[in-house]
């Protein structure tokens, strides 16, 4: 009898039961991402569940890395389980799409998504970023640029003026940094990314920021990849120059699998004094309160361009270069209620929820109602390196190419092989992944 | 002739059948279904997800004819590298040292030995994840437990983790596996009655020549099991993943790891089927052998 009505209490409670909705992304509430994790918390989910009554919402806070985010997304979404709307990095979508493992919002949710009132405030450039084939995916949470971080105090001591302090020359770059190291022969005057256990975060703010101030890129005009190239020789001869030649970074951190922390902590605690990052290494890693923090930041870190090989020899004719991504947010295909999700999410990038968001971390937002922030830092980098900016390929062999990348570049600074070895290597292993009419050899 | 049942065979099948439901499906199909994967080009991202092709045995012939011969990051240097760490870790490290230790431990006082025994089981049931973290602290470089020791001990520092890779995890799992060697030689002595040893005493035998003449024939049969045995294990063990990540530039990629590589970083299903298709028939081979002695020895200790 008791049983009974146990099971019939389910039966009827189920249709009726409080819907659930989840947001993941890679943000830890005193952790990474810090101020994404309480912005969720504090202000997208009570505002949501009292707009929408019965509806509960919950944040699963990923800890791990970018890599292992990857893997978790990738297995997610294919085994039908996941968050319905989860924080993606915009580069991997052409590979999942491939994969059919998202959809456009159009197809997912119906032709309301184009009603949304936000997209004639989103530049055509900036949902690009959550596109592929023309298919909108997502919706971005930001771009990014990427520069070298100085810590100015430091230069200071070796005697170099951090005010004007801008190379115009990877030679000039070289320079500093050796000036600096004979003035204090312990640190690690200069970090450029490189290795496997970084994942795309040494493709990213290392290998693209060396190769595009070769006047190369990854890809040539017809989007096939250059696997035999002096830029990559360059380039790999730069990273031979500063981890084995005269040791000017830390070579364990491009090696270490908890190496990317690593250098946060070098430059936080004055033993790096340049590291190549992206605007996110100022707006949340360094920011005030969390874990690498640089005091008395206002005074000590300032920035440069990073500059092209030579004068004038980067891509584009460029004489400085910089690179950027995007992430932002999906619905996830699995979701129980697409509507609802989309609801969630358009609810979440709302200019409300934006101007919210800016008060946990200011950031430019690529809603155009939303204030830039007076953070003298972001508008000047973004006024400084958005015009000179590119991306990388939307192509889905992308990132099995940035893998490879990383090995190359981890072969070189590990002292393993020589640039002449690991660029043959490369050759090889991209050869095999996208076929040899895909690729083509500069040399 | 009738041979006596409890039941019919047709009440039988039906007690069979839900757990002949369950092997089905979890084990025979998912056998299968890993090999028919390793004839395709099959991944989980990228267009081969949705629309893999059949390769017939190119994830195999690549496997074994790499344009990049057998540096790090080939199927062809992890095969190599796992059988020098099953030599070096399994061989060498557990069932020597076990040998080592499980002699040695018949002529202490017995809190000695209770107090040993101890110490090496503990090493050998801990969760793989603590122990992990533990050996990661432990050889850490700037503020590891074995550069504070050596520090204080004024000899140089190392970077074990970066410049000794291979043999930081050879010294882990011989660490970790040794107890199981030790337990089963411990016994293996203890069933060896103790008037041979008595007797070699009185004639006055060096604990060597007991050793070499005594108890390492009489249990020449536990060692054969146990080698085997270690053998398999160390052969598949994944946990030197939690130290070294397979790093530093794949030098400790070992095949457990090169499988999760390829089939979970890269995502490439056929290629990790095939490697796992072959780590099976090695296996395989492993097991077979081990029936085959096993079977051997069998009549020989009904004999003695």
């Amino acid at each position: 009898m008791k049983w009974k009505s146990v099971l019939l209490a389910l039966a009827v409670a189920t249709p009726a039961a409080a819907q659930d909705l989840t947001i993941s992304c890679r943000c830890v509430s005193d952790g990474v991402n810090s101020a994404l994790a309480d912005w969720i918390k504090e202000s997208v989910i009570p505002d949501f569940e009292a707009a929408n009554e019965g509806v509960t919402v919950s944040l699963s806070e990923f800890a791990g890395g970018d890599e292992q985010l990857t893997q978790q997304l990738a297995l997610d979404f294919s085994t039908g389980a996941g968050a319905d709307i989860a924080g993606f990095d915009g580069f991997l979508i052409p590979n999942f799409v491939e994969a059919g493992l998202l959809k456009p919002l159009e197809e997912l949710v119906g032709p309301q998504v184009n009603d949304w009132e936000g997209w004639e405030h989103i530049s055509d450039g900036s949902r690009a970023l959550m596109s592929y084939d023309g298919g909108t995916f997502g919706i971005a949470l930001g771009t990014d640029v990427r520069m070298i971080f100085v810590r100015a105090d430091l230069l200071e001591e070796a005697g170099i003026d951090p005010a004007s302090f801008q190379p115009n020359s990877w030679e000039e770059l070289l320079d500093a940094a050796r000036q600096i190291k004979e003035a204090m022969p312990d640190s690690h005057p200069l970090q450029l990314n490189a290795g496997v256990p970084m994942g795309e975060a040494t493709t990213m703010q290392g290998y693209w920021m060396a190769i595009l101030g070769t006047g190369e890129s990854i890809v040539d005009e017809e989007g096939r990849y250059i696997v035999e190239s002096q830029g990559i020789l360059d380039v790999l001869n730069l990273y031979k120059t500063i981890y084995v030649d005269e040791e000017l970074g830390d070579a364990r951190a491009q090696q270490l699998g908890d190496g990317r922390n690593r250098t946060f902590a070098n430059f936080r605690d004055g033993t790096t004094a340049m590291l190549v990052e992206g605007d996110w290494f100022y707006r949340s890693v360094t920011a005030p309160g969390s874990e690498f923090e640089v005091a008395d930041r206002d005074e000590v870190m300032t920035w440069a361009k990073m500059p092209a090989m030579e004068p004038g020899a980067g891509w584009n004719g460029q004489d400085y270069v910089t690179i950027s991504g995007g992430t932002g947010w999906v619905v996830n295909p699995n979701t129980d209620d697409p509507e609802l999700a989309w609801e969630l999410l358009s609810f979440m990038n709302s200019k409300e929820q934006i101007d919210e968001f800016q008060t946990f971390q200011p950031r430019i937002s690529i809603r155009d109602d939303v204030e830039v922030p007076n953070e003298p830092f972001l508008t000047e980098t973004s006024g400084a390196l958005l015009p000179l900016t590119t991306a990388r390929p939307n192509d889905s062999n992308y990132n099995a190419v940035s893998a490879e990348i990383q090995r190359m570049t981890e072969a070189v600074v590990s002292g393993q092989m020589s640039p002449e070895e690991a660029m043959a290597r490369y050759k090889e292993a991209v050869t095999e992944i996208v076929g040899e009419e895909n690729t083509v050899s500069l040399m | 002739m009738k041979r006596f049942s409890l039941l019919s065979a047709r009440a039988g099948a039906t007690f069979m059948s839900p757990a002949g439901l369950l092997v089905g499906a979890f084990v025979i199909v998912p056998f299968f279904w890993v090999i028919f994967v390793s004839f395709t080009n099959r991944s989980l991202l990228g267009p081969t997800a949705l629309n893999p092709d059949f390769v017939w045995f190119q994830n195999y012939i690549e496997l074994f004819t790499s344009g990049r011969g057998v540096e790090p990051g080939t199927f062809g240097f992890s095969l190599i590298l796992t059988v020098q760490f099953v030599l070096f870790s399994a061989l060498i490290g557990q069932a020597l040292l076990g040998l080592l230790l499980a002699w040695l431990l018949q002529q202490v006082p017995k809190s000695v030995k209770g107090f040993t025994e101890t110490m090496v089981i503990g090493a050998w049931i801990l969760p793989e994840v603590v122990i992990g973290f533990a050996w990661f602290a432990f050889l850490d470089y700037d503020n590891g437990t074995l550069n504070g020791i050596l520090d204080a001990l004024g000899l140089p520092r190392g970077d074990w983790l970066l410049d000794y890779p291979f043999w930081v995890i050879v010294v882990f799992n011989t660490w970790r596996g040794t107890a199981f060697s030790m337990m089963l030689f411990n016994s293996a002595f203890a069933s060896i009655p103790p008037s041979y040893f008595q007797a070699a005493d009185v004639a006055g035998a060096s604990s060597w020549q007991k050793f070499r003449d005594i108890g390492l024939p009489l249990i020449r049969g536990h060692v054969v099991t146990d080698l085997i045995l270690i053998t398999m294990w160390t052969f598949n063990v994944f946990t030197p993943f939690l130290l070294t990540r397979g790093g530093p530039g794949g030098q400790t990629e070992v095949l457990s790891i090169y499988t999760y590589r390829v089939a979970f970083r890269d995502f490439d299903f056929g290629k990790g089927a095939a490697v796992g298709v072959v780590v099976m028939l090695i296996n395989l081979a492993f097991a077979l052998f081990y029936l085959w002695v096993a079977r051997k020895r069998t009549p020989r200790k009904e004999a003695t």
